[in-house]
This record gives C-alpha cells, sequence and structure tokens, in this order.
C-alpha cells in the first residue's frame, strides 16, 4: 500500500472535526484541539462560538495563536470576561457544549492524567497539572479528547487521576464522550468503557491492541474513518496552519 | 493598603504636581520597600499583562525564600525559580504554552528530593482561593475535582455538604499575598488602573492582597480614567506604588500596545533545557542590565519590529451621558 497523502496529524484534525458538527460553544485547547476546531467551523459547524480559557467568547482568530492566550482572540470576539466570569458563568453554569483534553495517560473509562508520571511527591515528570482540565473535564457537556495512542499513554493504571473518566458501569454523565487518537476514533459504551469505532485508512486492530495495555473493545459495525478530503487538507494547510507547526511536514502523494 | 506611598510622593512632580495623592514611583523603589525576603507574592495575568519588568526586578534585588502564586507560572517564575528567588509555588498549570515544559522549575520538583514545594490546585480552584481572600470569606465552594486525585494530593482542597441539601461541593481556602502585581495599559499617578483585553484574575487577586504595585504602559490624567470608569479594574484605594514601565510585560502582550512575543517564548524552550544557558541568559538580561530600558535595548530593534501591532482595531465612542 502506497503512503497516504496526509499526516498522522491531518487525519486526527479532520477526525477531531467532523465530530463537532451541530456544535454551538466549544471550548478552544492549544495545538491540534485549537486547529480541529477552526476546521470545524469552516466545515461543519460554521454557527460555532469559540470560547478560549484566557476570557474569550465568540472569538474570531485571524491567525492561529501559539498560546490560549493571544491578543488577536479579544479583537473582534463577542466578549472578553474575567476568569472568574469564565470558569463559574460559563463553564460551570453548563454553556459549554464541547471541551478538548489533552492527556499524557489515559484509561479504559477516560480518566485523565496530566499531573505527574510516578509517584506524586517524587515524580519521575513533572507534567503540566490541571490547569483548567478538571473544569473542562466535569462541566462541557461533551469531553473530546485528542492523543496518540502507544502503551505509554493508553494503560490500565494511569499514575494520576487529574481529570475523571466514567465511573466503572458508566450511568454518569461525567468522562470523555469522543477520543481520536493516529490509529482511530473511540466513543463510550453504556458501561462506561472506551470502544473502537473506526480505524484510519492503513490502521489495523493489530495495530491498535499493539499500542494500548487493554483489551479494546471493538464495535460491531467497526468501519474505516473517511481519509481528510481535498477541502479539509486545503484548509489546514493554507489557511490554518501554514507552516506546519502542528499538521506535520507533508506526506508524498 | 492603599496609604499615600510617602517615600516616593516626589515623583509626582514631574507629572501633575499633585503630591499628596500621587504614588508613582521607580521599579526599584517599589520592590525595594514592598517585596520582602519570605513574601507572598503574585504576579498575576493570564498570559496577557505578565509583570516581567516586576519579576526581573526581584532577582537583581536577591530577594530569597518567595511564595509565587500565579494560575500559569509561565516563563516568569521560571526564570524566577532559576534565579533562586522561592521556596514555593502556589499554582495551577505548569508550563510554556503553545510551547512545553518549563525545565527550570522540572529540574526542583522531579526526582527523589525535589527542593520546592507545589502547592497545586486547578484553575478555577486558584481563582476562588483568590476570590475568598479578596470578599474575606473563609473559603470558595466549586463544583471541581470530583472523582479525581487532586483533593489527596492537595489535602486543603476539601469536600463540604451542602447546608441546603444532600449535595456535596468542593471548597478552596482564601489567599491573601503580601504583594499583588499587576501590569495594566493605564492608570493615573493614583493608582486607578484601567485594562482592556484578557482580564485574567488580576481583580481579585489584587483586592486580596496587603499590597498592590501597578505597573503601567501609560500614565495618563485622572480625567482619562474617569471619562471611561467602565475599564477600570482596580481603584487606586488598594495601590500602593504606580510604576511606569512601557514594555515591563515582553514578552507576554499588551492589547493594543505590543504583540506577545512567540518567537522568544519558543527560544526559551532551549536556553531553559540547559541550566549553564539558563544561567547566562539571567547574567545578560535581568542582572546585566538596570531596568526595562536596557533590557529592551539589548534585545535590539528588531524585537521591537516583531511585536508591534499589525494594525489598529479602534472600539467605537460610547455615551455616558450627562445628568446635572
Amino acid at each position: 500500500m502506497s503512503e497516504p497523502a496526509y499526516t498522522p496529524n491531518e487525519m486526527m484534525i479532520a477526525a477531531a472535526a467532523r465530530e463537532l458538527a451541530g456544535q454551538r460553544v466549544c471550548f478552544v485547547g492549544i495545538g491540534l484541539p485549537n486547529i480541529a476546531v477552526n476546521l470545524a467551523l469552516r466545515t461543519v459547524a460554521p454557527d460555532l462560538e469559540l470560547i478560549y480559557e484566557a476570557g474569550a467568547y465568540g472569538a474570531q482568530p485571524a491567525r492561529l495563536p501559539l498560546s490560549i492566550g493571544d491578543p488577536t482572540i479579544v479583537t473582534g470576539s463577542l466578549s472578553v470576561m474575567s476568569q472568574a466570569d469564565l470558569f463559574g458563568l460559563y463553564l460551570q453554569g453548563g454553556l459549554v457544549d464541547v471541551g478538548f483534553l489533552g492527556a499524557a495517560q489515559i484509561d479504559r473509562y477516560g480518566n485523565i492524567n496530566s499531573t505527574v508520571i510516578g509517584e506524586y511527591a517524587t515524580p519521575r515528570v513533572r507534567l503540566p497539572g490541571s490547569g483548567g482540565a478538571n473544569e473542562i473535564a466535569l462541566h462541557s457537556q461533551q469531553v473530546f479528547v485528542i492523543m496518540r495512542q502507544s502503551r505509554r499513554s493508553f494503560v490500565e493504571h494511569i499514575d494520576f487521576r487529574t481529570s475523571p473518566g466514567h465511573p466503572p458501569g458508566g450511568g454518569s454523565h461525567r468522562g470523555p464522550t469522543v477520543v481520536v487518537t493516529d490509529l482511530g476514533v473511540y466513543h463510550y459504551d453504556d458501561d462506561g468503557q472506551m470502544r473502537l469505532d473506526t480505524l484510519h485508512p492503513g490502521s489495523t486492530l493489530d495495530d491498535v491492541r499493539a499500542a494500548m495495555e487493554w483489551e479494546v473493545h471493538v464495535a460491531p459495525d467497526l468501519a474505516e474513518t473517511p481519509p481528510p478530503s481535498a477541502e479539509e487538507l486545503r484548509l489546514m494547510r493554507e489557511v490554518l496552519d501554514p507552516e506546519r507547526r502542528y499538521i506535520g511536514q507533508a506526506a508524498t502523494p | 493598603m492603599g496609604g499615600a506611598f510617602a517615600a516616593v510622593a516626589a515623583g509626582a512632580a514631574r507629572y501633575d504636581g499633585r503630591v499628596s495623592t500621587s504614588k508613582v514611583t521607580t521599579m526599584r523603589e517599589a520592590v525595594a520597600e514592598l517585596v520582602h525576603d519570605r513574601d507572598s507574592v503574585a504576579i498575576e495575568g493570564f498570559t496577557h499583562l505578565i509583570c516581567f519588568a516586576a519579576g526581573h526586578e526581584i532577582i537583581r534585588q536577591r530577594r530569597r525564600d518567595l511564595t509565587l502564586i500565579r494560575l500559569t507560572p509561565d516563563l516568569i517564575y521560571d526564570q524566577m525559580i532559576a534565579a533562586g528567588v522561592a521556596r514555593k509555588l502556589v499554582f495551577g498549570w505548569l508550563g510554556n504554552p503553545g510551547v512545553g515544559s518549563l525545565h527550570a522549575i522540572r529540574r526542583v520538583t522531579e526526582g527523589p528530593a525535589p527542593t520546592l514545594e507545589l502547592e497545586e490546585y486547578s484553575h478555577f480552584g486558584m481563582v476562588g482561593r483568590y476570590t475568598a481572600g479578596a470578599t474575606g470569606l473563609p473559603f470558595y465552594p466549586l463544583r471541581s475535582y470530583e472523582g479525581t486525585d487532586m483533593p489527596v494530593a492537595n489535602p486543603d482542597i476539601r469536600p463540604l455538604r451542602s447546608p441546603y441539601g444532600d449535595e456535596t461541593v468542593y471548597v478552596v481556602p482564601p489567599i491573601n499575598p503580601d504583594v499583588t502585581i499587576v501590569h495594566a495599559q493605564r492608570s493615573d499617578a493614583a493608582g486607578n488602573t484601567q485594562v482592556w483585553g484578557l482580564v485574567g484574575s488580576q481583580k481579585e487577586i489584587a483586592f486580596a492582597a496587603r499590597h498592590v504595585i501597578v505597573v503601567v504602559e501609560e500614565l495618563v490624567d485622572e480625567s482619562v480614567i474617569r471619562a471611561d470608569p467602565n475599564r477600570t479594574l482596580i481603584p487606586g484605594r488598594i495601590v500602593d506604588a504606580v510604576v511606569v514601565e512601557p514594555f515591563g510585560a515582553h514578552p507576554s502582550f499588551a492589547q493594543g500596545y505590543y504583540d506577545r512575543d512567540n518567537t522568544f517564548y519558543v527560544e526559551w524552550d532551549a536556553i531553559d533545557r540547559d541550566r549553564a544557558r539558563t544561567a547566562a541568559w539571567l547574567d545578560e538580561y535581568v542582572h546585566g542590565v538596570s531596568g526595562r530600558v536596557e533590557y529592551m535595548d539589548r534585545l535590539g530593534a528588531d524585537v521591537r519590529e516583531r511585536i508591534r501591532p499589525t494594525g489598529r482595531a479602534l472600539a467605537g465612542p460610547i455615551d455616558y451621558g450627562e445628568y446635572k
């Protein structure tokens, strides 16, 4: 099989953007989520309002911000607010439909670690910690996770629970609803466990099994993720990330 | 709090002559007077208006054993911790936004014997602590933390049963820094301070503090403040000192004045990974300069050029009306 004419990150961004169809208010993260949300705004979710943790609602960034705080998210936005208002009124108040999270480790229930690798008091690696992730996970109506998967990141036991997943057995609104990786797209079963719904073109179930510590739950109607369309690729490469900071270097067609 | 800053009143003479109300001083004097060893210090500003100029002056004056408070420690606390001013960090998110790690802080918090004490909350938990501190409440309730290890890691995050029903929420304690330093676009000589763009949590942590230093891009007449009172974030009543320091937030930004210097944030990563390069940078750009003017000169004209806004975006005039 020939190499695909797009990068793994372009596939992840396109898959995440499509999941935003019909959503209204999205809490934007740094990096891949930022591009995914801006791609959705130009494709499947033209009415999407972007809210940035730094305190801007209805943002229309004229360039792709490096950080979640940037003057371009302020100029032309619908509202700028204090973080007390952002976390209290908008997020805890229930106005946010979708929030994005990244993770160093995730388990089958969607519990996320972004705090430490190793023991909390004497960590091998000190990660950023919660920031707003804990609040985004608990108060967004839906939580999307974008991350690469491996046996180091998709683990049976995470080292620290920074953001909560589904309770074992399910039955709660808590926890991620969509997980997009470099291999496929997952949603959650009623019992609160992650379920593989589509495999990206070129990925196999063996690839997936080799990149996670627990036995994968596979949807009975497992399908292939449609590859990025020409228009999605054009937007990502020409409009959203012309310097290819996030989408990665061009694959050879 | 809010008393006349007697040592510096003379600074007003070159402004408008109202010596009795002026709190204008230099960064060197403000830090010397108000920031002491073992103090708790908050230099806030969520990505926007982070007062690097004050952090650098604290480094230059070799303060020690500070407790540093911020939602996102950012490069400024990374530099201050690399310079050895702090013994403890109270925070919510530890990273170089959009770039990666804060390596100087990682060096003193990883491994078998960390030397920097950490006290960790979520971002809303930090905002709640500021709000409780500012409003005189014994705690702030929030719906964060359920189902996580954060209350285990930090026993000051505690569950509380609602007195009105069966619900349990989490609470965080108030925080009252010895000194809060706020960067802003403009203030008058009395410290009435106006901000536009991202306002973060500066208001709450300023009201929570025992002393407040305001650092501004521009000093304006009181009439400018009074013409647009909705834009006032902090009243002069709680401000002890006003420092005029253009570009004082670089490499952070000041909406309408200069852009975030993303190139600096990216380049800091390579410096920060190497202890010797970090020390050399501090020697050259902090210890090796007298203040902000010399710092900007040393960075060079191309830096000023790359952080210049690409155009203007003026707010339309609004009418407050006159009522006599």
